[in-house]
């Protein structure tokens, strides 16, 4: 597909989107051409949406399943078999749901800027699709840890919300999601839409190291990490294991919702592209720009 | 269990959100494969997972 992208009058994408305008051909047909040997390309291969629809289906009910059966095991592990804490008593259990929808909430936005990049600078057409529908997911992850964490803080430091470093740079991850969201379709024109809404997200990763590091830098009310990459956990095993299996299948529906929103998505903009096209053979224009 | 209704409060969202979020998504993929096949049934075949 050509990189290249310009606005026609009434805001429909031309040319990064002309293979779209060929109605009759299969999802098969619409192969990448023979393109130079560039950083990225082989990401190119995934813009095929006959191959991402394929890859996608094929992965959909794995992500799916998975994510639905280790999110029950843990969730059901954490609410029951797990010891309650010493100081905390069973409030601890709101934990395991708080702490891996933090963790998604930070990396569904890293996605996101990551999708960005691949957005601007290779322009990959898939990439825009994929942010525009990462964005509400994460959002919806990063309020239930919002949600969860009021609900953890009410009964341990009796209050809602406080205006910790911690609490507030999430709430600004919230509403980095919220105006990326609102940004991209801010606009008539999709492609400006999602170019503004790339660049907001690769301004806001400058808040995932604030979320990451403000236990560290700022004296703050909420507790330290106590699971690192390079440390042993200072947490028990009996907690630690049902945290991990909520983790990981939160990870895999949060993969799996992703995936079928962008497989909607890609399915959504060939039909407005067929319509597109029929449109334009009725009124007897050439719908092809490539 | 001590702080109850916190816990079924904050396992209610962890479970409810994520479940609204996957059956939308689960219909807006239905109807746009429908939309899809009624334009050219030719690429709701090759769509697979069907």
């Amino acid at each position: 597909m050509t990189a290249e992208s310009s606005a026609a009058p009434g805001g429909f994408e031309m040319a990064s989107r002309a293979a779209m305008f060929r109605p009759v051909d299969a999802l098969s047909s619409l192969a990448t051409p023979a393109a130079p040997k560039a950083p990225g390309r082989g990401l190119h291969r995934f813009a095929n949406p006959g191959r991402f629809l394929r890859l996608a289906a094929a992965l959909q009910p794995w992500l799916t399943a998975g994510g639905l059966i280790l999110t029950a095991a843990g969730l059901v592990w954490g609410l029951v078999f797990a010891p309650a804490d010493w100081q905390q008593g069973d409030a601890v259990r709101i934990m395991y749901v708080h702490v891996p929808a933090a963790w998604l909430a930070s990396a569904g936005y890293l996605a996101l800027a990551v999708c960005s990049v691949l957005s601007l600078v290779w322009r990959h057409p898939l990439a825009d699709l994929a942010a525009a529908e990462i964005g509400p997911v994460g959002a919806a992850f990063t309020g239930i840890c919002l949600a969860t964490g009021s609900l953890w803080g009410k009964p341990m430091w009796g209050a809602w919300w406080v205006w910790d470093a911690r609490l507030t740079s999430v709430l600004v991850l919230f509403f980095l999601y919220l105006g990326h969201i609102a940004l991209i379709r801010a606009f008539d024109d999709p492609t400006r839409g999602y170019r503004a809404g790339a660049i907001l997200a690769l301004v806001g990763v400058v808040n995932l190291p604030i979320i990451k590091f403000s236990v560290d830098w700022w004296n703050t009310l909420h507790q330290p990490a106590t699971i690192s990459l390079t440390g042993a956990p200072s947490m028990y095993l009996g907690m630690l294991w049902p945290l991990a299996l909520t983790a990981l299948g939160y990870t895999l529906v949060f993969a799996a919702l992703v995936t079928a929103r962008t497989r909607a998505a890609v399915m959504e903009r060939r039909i407005r592209a067929l319509l597109m096209a029929a449109a334009a053979r009725e009124d007897g224009a050439v719908p092809v720009a490539a | 269990m001590t702080h109850l209704p916190y816990i079924a409060a904050a396992y209610a969202l962890a479970v409810l959100v994520p479940a609204a979020y996957g059956l939308a998504a689960m219909r807006r993929l239905r109807q746009a494969r429908a939309r899809l096949a009624a334009l050219d049934p030719r690429l709701a075949v090759r769509e697979p997972g069907r």
